[in-house]
């Protein structure tokens, strides 16, 4: 019983940390990181800090929607 | 959705039962709230009532939209399926993205507009903020999306051109601006007004941006992409300099931290230009996480708040204001003018731009557009609910001394005491004096815009739930700073969008103006927009007859003549593309909407009475002048003048709107004309390609989904 309880509560802490980790952005790279793997199989990934350079130069171009 | 065609019998009749229960609890909530008379009500029911209604309205009418209005197709290609790129077109975990759209969509609006609106008793506010959301906000919403995702992510403005014509579409894009430029600098006062003559808010608010920088560096320099690490380290240097604000209030610094509202509306503009023409990295993106943290923390804390110290409703479900025109906090009666005030949180046009945005383009599957569209929506009218309750908890002598213009209370306790005792309400001027003190403010006289009371009420809200922490001091200056660090996230991204649009208009006439990289242009466009707001922020700060009462029904009537433009918009593809007989989804709210700005706007242009219509308030002032005489509140012949100027500026624009708006009906109404005689007319829906996402046991995609990597709630 208790087995099943801790089982809820780590299924609960790690879907809070996977969200977060999602609507954040965190986890951007990462899914990056696959799709160039499937895309161009054999070429090295971009590093964190290049991904994330891209990436804000792409925010640049564009405006950020926020509303009242 | 599963069909309920098909689930076995005993699942159909639980969901029957739970779903009475659900209408009936709601009912019961509903009767109380609108029927308690004399006896003051617990502020639960109302969350009761709204949560109930919400729930029947997303499982039965949010649904019928979507499958007999909308026809959402689960085997059709999203556009973030068909054209993914990683970026832009994604598809998206309807979770992490709900959170995305309700993040973009839910500001401050929500919280300023249902505190001024407690003028007329909490009833008719929580009726419209219910009702409203279910049948006009939320369909608004939802629709303007699934249209959106249908033709690629296109904008508002670009379906208008596209689906009504070309001078429908350039009236839409005029109105969009112009109405943005109000939005800013109502907001903007909004800031001004509570920051004011207050060291510890000042201070607070002023070291976010520091803040800010520092994440920006942090995140660039030494932890790339790490948003969560970043936005934790920023929430409690962000807590620090509350706290910090409070020894900076008695200290020597106080008085470099004092400002006045001139001061901060200069600063305001300065900041809303640097932020607009510096790289999104260093300041935008990181307030950004930061807003967007502390948004999401203090909902939940105040929902979980007020649920935990079950406050009691101070004011009457039903004011005497509500059917006089000489409330203090805003003219005009109950019609029009409550569903003005009331714009965020029921119907806000403002929404359009976001759902015809970015959100459509990151879509999944269709039949996530009502969780998204309808759903976020609600969730931001909940947020509405919890402003009233905020605001109807505190005393109403407290309130109408707060929210009254400073022209008519005055500036000392017992001048503001005396006044709201011409208003019917009592409070001494003892009791004034150590409500101020109790939140550590000099003064709480006239500190009307909303954020002030909401703060109020949120602390009495706060420290009766959890107690110590601080008292209400803290509380206070904690609910000012987050309202000040929303609406400051609003103001430079707000900016950054206005720049957009004008270098794409103005790229039309000369090209390089309209290159989104060429230095000169982004200056020049960025000046221009921050002018705009800035003009009409240091009009409002410096208004004689209190700016918030003269500018907040400008930013009303924008907001919802905005959601006009998307209803339209709405109601005519629905009549080109044959379903005529479903129009009525979209077209009963803009019937609805209209009655309430064209009628809010005709008063503010032609009433007589001069506390309600621009133009006779113009005319009684220059009369005034031309005697000689000088009217209260005004104190000189200039503040005579700055009413004549500003009346009139007012007064024009608000005509500017209604014709804007209502070419884009007009032009509407013949295409629509057009459709319903030819039967249907061509849109420009993308057409069909077959989802793969789901279908197929090869999926391509398999496990690429936004978040489909280990989720742990997935199946």
């Amino acid at each position: 019983m208790t087995g099943r309880v801790a089982a809820r509560w780590r299924r609960a802490v790690a879907g809070v940390r996977w969200y977060v980790r999602e609507i954040s952005g965190d986890a951007d790279y990462e899914r990056h990181c696959r799709r160039h793997a499937r895309e161009h199989p054999g070429a090295p990934a971009p590093t964190r800090r290049e991904y994330e350079l891209w990436r804000t130069r792409r925010r640049e171009e564009g405006p950020l929607a926020r509303c009242c | 959705m599963p069909e309920t065609g098909t689930r076995a019998p005993r699942a159909n009749l639980r969901s029957v039962l739970t779903w009475s229960a659900v209408a009936v609890a709601g009912a019961i909530a509903w009767a109380v709230v609108a029927l308690a008379r004399g006896e003051e009500i617990s502020a639960v029911w109302l969350i009761f009532a709204a949560v109930a209604s919400y729930a029947v309205a997303y499982r039965f009418y949010a649904r019928f939209i979507a499958r007999r209005v909308l026809r959402v197709d689960d085997t059709r290609a999203t556009p973030g399926e068909r054209l993914e790129d990683g970026v832009d077109f994604q598809p998206t975990d309807k979770r992490v993205l709900f959170g995305h759209h309700f993040a973009a969509i839910a500001g401050a609006g929500p919280l300023v507009g249902p505190v001024l609106s407690a003028q007329m008793g909490y009833l008719p506010g929580t009726i419209w903020i219910i009702v409203g959301v279910v049948f006009a906000g939320a369909v608004q919403d939802m629709v303007v999306l699934f249209l959106s995702m249908r033709r690629d992510g296109k904008s508002l403005g670009q379906m208008a051109r596209d689906e009504i014509g070309k001078v429908g579409g350039f009236a839409a894009l005029i109105a969009v601006f112009a109405i943005m430029i109000i939005l800013l600098a109502v907001l903007g006062l909004v800031v001004v007004n509570a920051l004011a003559h207050s060291p510890w808010g000042t201070f607070s608010v002023t070291m976010t941006v520091p803040i800010a920088l520092f994440m920006g560096m942090y995140l660039r320099f030494m932890r790339p992409g790490r948003v969560v690490e970043t936005t934790v380290i920023g929430v409690a240097l962000l807590l620090l300099a509350i706290i910090g604000g409070h020894w900076v209030e008695s200290s020597s610094l106080a008085d470099a931290f004092t400002w006045s509202p001139e001061t901060l509306v200069f600063c305001l503009v300065g900041y809303g230009f640097v932020a607009s023409v510096l790289p999104v990295w260093t300041l935008l993106a990181p307030r950004d996480y930061l807003s967007t943290f502390m948004k999401v923390g203090t909902i939940v804390l105040l929902a979980v708040g007020v649920l935990v110290s079950a406050p009691t409703i101070k004011v009457d479900a039903v004011s005497k204001f509500a059917d006089s025109s000489t409330g203090p906090v805003f003219a005009g009666s109950m019609f029009p003018f409550l569903f003005i005030t009331i714009a965020c949180g029921a119907l806000s046009g403002f929404h359009a731009l976001v759902a015809s945005g970015t959100t459509p383009k990151l879509i999944e599957k269709e039949s996530q557009v009502p969780l998204i569209g309808y759903g976020a929506m609600l969730m931001e009218s909940f947020v509405a609910i919890m402003a009233l309750v905020a605001a109807c908890v505190i005393d109403p002598g407290l309130y109408y001394a707060m929210n009254a213009p400073a022209g008519v209370l005055g500036s000392t306790a017992a001048s503001a005491s005396h006044a709201v005792a011409g208003f019917g309400f009592t409070i001494s001027p003892e009791t004034l004096q150590s409500a101020a003190n109790a939140v550590q403010e000099k003064t709480l006289i006239a500190r009307s815009g909303g954020a002030p009371t909401l703060a109020v009420g949120m602390s009495q809200i706060f420290s009766d739930a959890f107690g110590g922490l601080g008292g209400k001091a803290f509380w206070y200056h904690f609910a000012i700073m987050f309202e000040a660090l929303f609406i400051l996230t609003t103001i430079d991204a707000g900016t950054r969008v206005g720049r957009f649009m004008l270098q794409d208009m103005l790229g039309n006439v000369w090209k390089p103006i309209g290159r989104v990289t060429w230095k000169p242009g982004i200056w020049i466009t960025s000046a221009l927009v921050v002018a705009g707001w800035g003009y009409f922020l240091y009009a409002g700060a410096t208004d004689p007859l209190g700016g918030i009462n003269q500018l907040f029904p400008l930013f009303g009537i924008a907001n919802q003549l905005l959601a006009a433009v998307a209803l339209t918009v709405a109601t005519t593809v629905l009549v080109k593309s044959g379903r005529l007989r479903w129009a009525w989804v979209t077209a009963v709210p803009l019937a609805w909407d209209v009655a309430v700005t064209y009628t809010a706007g005709w008063q503010k242009i032609f009433s007589d009475d001069p506390r309600i219509g621009f133009f006779a308030q113009r005319d009684k002032y220059q009369d005034a002048i031309d005697a000689g005489k000088v009217l209260g509140p005004a104190k000189n012949m200039d503040d005579m003048h700055t009413v004549v100027l500003n009346s009139t500026v007012d007064g024009v624009l608000i005509s500017v709107f209604l014709i804007l708006v209502a070419v884009v009906m007009l032009n509407a109404a013949w295409i629509c004309l057009k459709a319903v005689r030819a039967g249907s007319l061509p849109t420009t829906e993308t057409p069909y390609v077959e989802s793969r996402i789901g279908t197929l046991a090869d999926d391509p995609r398999a496990g690429e989904l936004v978040g489909a990597g280990g989720t742990p709630g997935r199946t």
